[in-house]
């Protein structure tokens, strides 16, 4: 028990003290490490769906766009530029505080969730992939060329400059001098980014050991076994697709605030195969596997821009650091999976045969 | 049958009243007219040749198809399932003739999830850990492990389900539909693939479950098992119900042994 919680006290404080060794760094480390927090999150709502009830969602990202679309329209000037009647109501501008824009990008990629979801239940496997897909690329195109009639989105374009997040009258935005030691916004965003995550770690920990969670682990094992044992399978996956996509939203506002600039660009098909490849490499259906596969394919595209560089410059630029950048990615992906098929980190497997008896 | 014994049937409840269930597949009549009583703390067996309907009516039970014709009395209330979920819900529990448990997941939490429909946290419950989730979920947890220890294979809770050998699966199987406290438990051929030994405590099983009071409709190729276990029989031919009575009538029928053996084995 003691060491139970000196693991617990060590890991706390290295997760606080993380940003501000990047920041000796400059802001650049720091940022790639918040936007793998985004990716931890995005992740875990995944793994709600894909892991836990074993519904193949490769729309994910619709609901990171919904979440980011959401706090872009209600935290700029997109909507009252463009509706006189919104700018009547809203002189200043609808600047709405983070504990209203984040439970709402919440409810509303629930809902999201829950309309895409109810058509695709009776899918299955591929079937429900290929759907799931094209209703991520419907959202997509959505955003594209919702600027007419009516001048919503702004096209291609994107929506910004997007509000920084206040919290108790802390601009997140803004770097924050305390006791004479200045924190920079990247690192701000950090503490919130983690207790977010933390929070969701939370969550999903205990909805895997619920009476909800197994109802998912069992139509994820045998759908037609589940239902002869009562579960609603209907209202089951339409849960796992709501609590995906609230992860998904939650997420959505904090990029919307984080890059304070949203295009559709940022949703497309590219992302969803992401995160879902996070979930896979990382040990499907397990959470520190899946937050390690996160945290490794958000990160590792961008350490290897670091190698990429000299690489091209040693063929005398005949390899192109971009390109070389997405095959090393891939193939390190493919060594991951050859080498460990079930992910980096899978579930622990207990009893590999019921033959010895268990001590 | 005699005055004295069918008046000592009716004494006790009856478990499921099926009253003229038919069902029609385009050309072929599946099920004509099939009628039976099933009493509370009875083995009831349902045996037939290949294609005789027995698993049409099975179907037909659990949820799965809609009789063309009939009505379903379980527990004194009428008994229409809509959808298969509330087939467990309103007290059927069934296994599978080719077994199916959540693989992945172990022994105790296959039993668990059993309990899903006699239970009621729901989110909130989860994520905050009220009280009352708290509560039921070490209720639901002392439950399990009481059914695995009733089956006899305790000793395997935390073991993955598909690394349990086919004897234990079965048994297995068979907690998780104790687990949603059935008042009928429908075995759908329960011995088939089984060894002689694995057979004998399947048996034993069996006969404990019903000893301690449940009801249980077999549906069974193994003539042996079902003439040694059943209280009642009805057997089937195309569609038809040809026999009912205990074991030893049904044996002695000379409808049943030409459906078995074909005509002319009269002995």
């Amino acid at each position: 028990m003691n060491k139970k919680i000196s693991v617990f006290l060590a890991s706390a404080i290295g997760l606080l003290v993380v940003p501000l060794l990047a920041q000796q760094f400059g802001n650049g480390p720091v940022r790639i490490i918040d936007l793998a927090l985004l990716y931890v999150l995005l992740a875990l709502g995944l793994n709600i769906v894909v892991g836990y009830a074993g519904l193949l969602d490769l729309g994910y990202v619709a609901f990171y766009a919904v979440g980011a679309y959401m706090f872009a329209l209600l935290g700029s000037s997109q909507l009252t530029d463009n509706f006189e009647a919104l700018a009547a109501m809203f002189p200043q501008g609808m600047h709405l505080p983070i504990y209203v824009v984040i439970p709402l990008g919440a409810l509303l990629a629930a809902v999201f969730g829950v309309l895409l979801g109810a058509p695709t239940l009776k899918l299955r496997g591929d079937y429900l992939a290929i759907v799931t897909l094209g209703f991520g690329e419907i959202i997509r195109v959505f955003l594209l060329n919702l600027q007419y009639p009516y001048n919503i989105t702004n096209g291609p374009q994107g929506v910004g400059p997007i509000d920084g997040f206040k919290i108790f009258g802390v601009d997140l935005s803004k770097p924050l001098d305390v006791f004479g030691f200045t924190l920079p916004s990247v690192t701000l965003t950090y503490y919130l980014f983690l207790a977010l995550v933390v929070l969701a770690v939370l969550i999903c920990y205990r909805l895997e050991n619920s009476r909800i969670g197994r109802a998912w682990m069992a139509i994820r094992e045998d759908e037609i076994a589940a239902k002869a044992m009562g579960i609603n399978t209907r209202n089951m996956k339409l849960l796992a697709f709501g609590m995906g996509a609230t992860f998904g939203g939650v997420s959505g506002t904090l990029f919307a605030s984080f890059q304070g600039f949203v295009t559709p660009e940022a949703f497309s098909l590219q992302e969803s195969i992401m995160i879902v490849a996070m979930v896979v490499l990382g040990g499907i259906g397990h959470i520190p596997g899946v937050i390690l596969g996160a945290l490794l394919l958000a990160a590792l595209p961008e350490v290897l821009r670091y190698a990429g560089g000299p690489l091209a410059e040693a063929t005398g630029g005949r390899l192109d650091a971009a390109i070389l950048r997405q095959l090393l990615v891939a193939m390190a992906m493919i060594g991951i999976m050859l080498a460990r098929p079930r992910g980096l980190w899978p579930a622990p497997e207990h009893g590999k045969s019921a033959g010895s008896e268990k001590q | 049958m005699t005055q004295g014994m069918s008046k000592a049937l009716s004494e006790s409840a009856l478990a499921l009243d099926v009253q003229g269930v038919s069902k029609r597949f385009g050309g072929l009549q599946a099920l004509s007219d099939v009628s039976m009583q099933i009493r509370t703390g009875q083995v009831y067996g349902l045996i037939g040749p290949n294609g005789a309907g027995k698993t049409t009516f099975f179907n037909v039970i659990t949820g799965l198809y809609t009789p063309d014709a009939g009505s379903f009395t379980l527990g004194g209330k009428a008994y229409k399932p809509q959808a298969v979920h509330q087939v467990a819900q309103a007290g059927i529990a069934r296994t599978f003739q080719n077994i199916r448990l959540f693989s992945d997941m172990t022994a105790l939490e296959n039993v668990m999830v059993g309990r899903h429909v006699r239970t009621h946290s729901g989110l909130i419950g989860a994520v905050f850990r009220t009280a009352g989730f708290k509560a039921e979920e070490a209720a639901i947890k002392a439950r399990s492990h009481e059914l695995l220890d009733y089956v006899g294979i305790g000793h395997l809770a935390e073991y993955k389900a598909r690394t349990l050998s086919y004897g234990d699966q079965r048994r297995l199987e068979i907690a998780r539909a104790l687990a949603t406290e059935p008042k009928l438990i429908a075995l759908d051929e329960p011995a088939a693939g089984m060894n002689a030994t694995e057979k004998v405590v399947l048996r034993e099983l069996i006969d404990r479950i019903r000893n301690d009071g449940r009801t249980i409709l077999l549906i069974e190729h193994d003539v042996k098992l079902v003439m040694g276990l059943c209280d009642r029989v009805t057997v089937l031919d195309y569609g038809k119900p040809i026999a009912a009575g205990t074991p030893a009538e049904v044996q002695s029928n000379p409808q049943v042994i030409e459906a078995y053996l074909g005509a002319g084995h009269h002995a």
